[in-house]
């Protein structure tokens, strides 16, 4: 019979306001088995954890129930607690009486009803709990990060720098990301290249840094501390440890039709390109859907001038195996597709663009080399109106529901250079809501406004009209003048949405990491746990947890580095002890379980077994991994002896725990 | 009349078994943001939606249950992979034995409520709780011995 303690936690008013803490603890007093029974404001703090530390002591405790906030929260506070009193961690258990009932029911009668019975449950669980020993497993002393834009890269920095190696998979022929195609960056304007380029190229030289580019994560297997990845290295026809970068094959191929992805279509590119002229690393790609010679087999222009002997047309894709102890995901973002948004133009007029496409019009390596033409007649425009929240804060289910957070201070900085380098330019920004929470946001949103006399209107904008003469009606209303306004513009302006990269939703499947209902990835704790993802071994870093500008993608990315640096100075990690066990007298070796393993832990063995007439006997048995099973518990339904059971969740505990709800 | 007001007055009792990683995480996420659901529904947690074996469903039903329901990551979401398949498979073949059986398959139901989801988790339960109150106490599956 265990000795069993409960300690019923108030969670100050968040538990004690509904829930009658004091008849809790004194109904679960009486239940069999359990010798010590109260009641205490805050149980995880400092005195609260030191009552259940004496009373472990004093009444000789075997098994401990807390009843408070969710075990998602405090399990492990509570199971450390026991430990410190020498009593087995998992010997505890946590009955959740505020997220699953303080919080949800208002009626105090039927809330402390509720919280006796969820009581009740963790006490008949902890009888049949044992005593279990976490095992160890050691740490693979290199991390991966999937995605190489500012977030991936000074994740990757910050890793290296405290001398562990990190390889950075990105899946363009070049790292740097969003963040390169930016012309400059609010709100201190300075220029995005000038901050970014340094970055990449310590990452280059970096000896910790390894950069698969063009390359993509194919296959992930194992666990925290020791995950085996495969990268898929694309075939990009160039060998990278012969190109030397100089470009001249970029500008003797003859297939010039080719639209430059960079400039976001704006303009054309070769067959045979680098990004840009700071790429890293700084080596031609070819593109296979126009490459002449890869097509058909007639060219091989960019072969001849090679005097480096770099191209290579029968290279194939490369599959590469790696070990990892941690992974960080910083695939970013990308803006929406506007098809869903055709009251705006976007697909009739060229001149109608997206504020990404406005940034590289406006950069110096962008395809007007920084003037700002339309890309229709190629004429400066004297009236541009800048249209916000295209497809973000939209519950109407053609947009995103959430706030892209970056929009209101990009346009803010896209109207004032506008208005600074031309003067005689009207610029209008349509506008819900301007927000600009941020250190000198607000500062810099003003001097648009004030300085520079953007005019801002609160309002959407209904209709944008091409007209036969190029110039764009725009239809918009203004809400505080209310009264409809009909804008001449030469340049219409989409801040269109941002959204999680597409490589995103099948990675986290591969990862076995959750994501939100908009592809974002979720955090282990919203607040108190930013940066780990609820799997273990998983890291977030950037935009693929939610928009993000760059000042706080970068505190995250460094965020995950220091995590990342945690879990890799350990030699060696404990193991969740609740994984499977086979009672070996039961299993019959008829390999069901193995069948629905996910993780390939349960082989075989032949065992000799005594029997009672004191014959021995060779049976098939099934034995478990303890340090590859992940405890999910498909093998124990699987069973059809009923050998297998799961630690910690056995089917004795689970059906204890049936009971006591149902009695 | 009388039918309805003892209707009322039934106090079902229902039992969640809810998978860790999206489901638990889901009911906390209807807790913090303070979603109400009837106290009816008691969450078991376990580690994944196919640690749920279907002797559980029918020890809770055997044991005075009026209501089982089996919530889990949605399906290519699962934290281990394929376990959320495993679990809709084995319920599948449950939930046509009980109804071969003459039990209403109302009273037992697999959902998918992801960490993100409260607002589904709370919407899913009262929907549940009102389906299993028109549906009465369950009577064919009680073991009586059971009864105290």
């Amino acid at each position: 019979m265990q000795r069993i303690g409960v300690f019923v936690c108030w969670c100050g008013s968040n538990i004690a306001g509904t829930v009658d803490v004091k008849a809790v603890s004194e109904a679960l007093g009486q239940e069999p088995g359990v010798v010590f029974s109260t009641n205490y404001q805050y149980m995880c703090s400092e005195a609260g954890q030191n009552i259940i530390k004496d009373a472990i002591r004093e009444h000789s405790l075997t098994g401990v129930v807390v009843c408070s906030c969710s075990p998602r929260m405090h399990e492990a506070t509570f199971r450390k607690t026991a430990a410190a009193a020498g009593l087995n961690p998992y010997m505890v258990e946590i009955a959740n009486i505020r997220e699953q009932c303080s919080w949800i029911h208002k009626d105090m009668l039927t809330a402390t009803e509720k919280a006796i019975i969820l009581g009740k449950a963790a006490v008949a669980k902890v009888h049949l709990n044992a005593p279990l020993t976490a095992g160890e497993s050691p740490v693979v002393k290199r991390a991966l990060v999937i995605g190489g834009g500012i977030a991936g890269i000074q994740t990757a920095l910050d890793i290296a720098e405290a001398g562990f190696p990190v390889d950075i998979v990105e899946k363009e022929p070049t790292i740097g990301g969003k963040m390169t195609q930016i012309d400059k960056t609010f709100p201190t304007l300075d220029c995005a290249a000038c901050i970014l380029t340094p970055k990449m190229v310590d990452c280059a030289q970096n000896e910790n840094i390894k950069i698969y580019s063009y390359s993509e994560v194919a296959a992930v297997k194992g666990f925290v501390g020791n995950f085996t990845v495969t990268i898929k290295k694309k075939a990009r026809y160039v060998d990278e440890t012969k190109c030397t970068g100089c470009g001249l094959c970029t500008e003797k191929c003859p297939q010039k039709k080719v639209p430059n992805l960079f400039n976001l279509g704006m303009d054309n590119r070769r067959a045979i390109y680098i990004p840009f002229a700071q790429a890293v690393p700084k080596v031609a790609t070819i593109d296979p859907d126009y490459c002449n010679m890869l097509k058909n087999g007639k060219c091989g222009v960019c072969s001849k001038v090679c005097t480096a002997g770099a191209i290579d047309y029968k290279q194939q894709d490369q599959l590469i195996e790696q070990q990892y102890g941690a992974i960080v995901v910083a695939t970013g973002f990308n803006p929406i597709k506007l098809d869903a948004y055709d009251e705006y133009a976007y697909s009739q007029s060229k001149d109608v663009i997206t504020s990404l496409e406005f940034e590289r019009l406006t950069n110096a390596a962008g395809p007007t080399s920084g003037k700002l033409l339309r890309p229709s007649d190629g004429k400066h425009p004297h009236t541009i109106v800048f249209v916000q929240c295209v497809g973000s804060r939209d519950t109407s289910g053609c947009g995103k529901p959430y706030c892209s957070k970056i929009c209101c201070m990009y346009t803010a900085k896209h109207a004032m250079l506008t208005r600074e380098k031309y003067p005689d330019t009207d610029v209008y920004v349509f506008y819900i809501d301007v927000r600009t929470p941020g250190k000198n946001f607000d500062e810099f949103y003003r001097r648009a406004v004030e300085e520079y006399g953007v005019h801002y209107i609160k309002g959407m904008v209904g209709k944008v009209a091409p007209r036969a003469d190029g110039k764009l009606m725009v239809q918009a209303s203004d809400l505080l003048a209310n009264e409809q306004l009909h804008i001449e513009a030469d340049l219409v302006v989409l801040a269109a949405a941002i959204e999680p990269d597409k490589s995103a939703r099948p990675l986290a499947t591969m990862l076995t990491a959750s994501m939100d209902t908009n592809d974002f990835f979720t955090e282990a704790h919203p607040k108190l746990r930013p940066v780990e993802s609820p799997t273990a071994g998983i890291f977030l870093s950037g935009a693929c947890q939610g928009p993000k500008d760059i000042p706080e993608t970068v505190s995250q990315a460094s965020a995950a580095a220091a995590k990342v640096i945690g879990l890799l100075v350990k030699d060696k990690l404990t193991c969740n002890p609740c994984v499977a066990q086979s009672d070996e007298w039961m299993c019959n070796g008829c390999s069901s379980c193995e069948k629905v393993c996910p993780y390939g832990a349960i082989s075989y063995v032949d065992k000799e077994f005594r029997m009672p007439d004191r014959t021995t006997a060779i049976r098939r048995v099934a034995q478990v991994n303890p340090a590859v099973c992940q405890g999910c518990g498909a093998c124990t339904v699987a069973c059809p002896s009923g050998a297998m059971d799961l630690k910690g969740f056995s089917n004795r505990q689970i059906m204890a725990e049936v009971d006591a709800i149902c009695k | 009349m009388q039918v309805n007001e003892s209707a009322k007055q039934f106090k079902p009792t229902i039992v969640a078994f809810c998978c860790n990683w999206c489901s638990y995480a889901g009911a906390d996420l209807a807790g913090t943001n303070r979603l109400n659901y009837p106290a009816d529904v008691k969450i078991i947690r376990v580690p994944c939606s196919c640690r749920v074996n279907p002797m559980f469903i029918l020890r809770a039903f055997q044991r005075g249950a009026d209501g089982v329901i089996l919530c889990g990551c949605h399906p290519g979401d699962c934290h281990y992979t394929t376990g959320n398949y495993y679990a809709r498979r084995r319920m599948t073949l449950l939930f046509s034995m009980l109804d071969y059986l003459g039990i209403e398959k109302e009273r037992t139901r697999v959902e998918w409520v992801s960490a993100a989801e409260g607002a589904k988790f709370a919407a899913t339960m009262n929907e549940f709780v009102e389906t299993i109150v028109r549906l009465g106490e369950n009577k064919r599956l009680g073991d009586l011995r059971c009864k105290q």
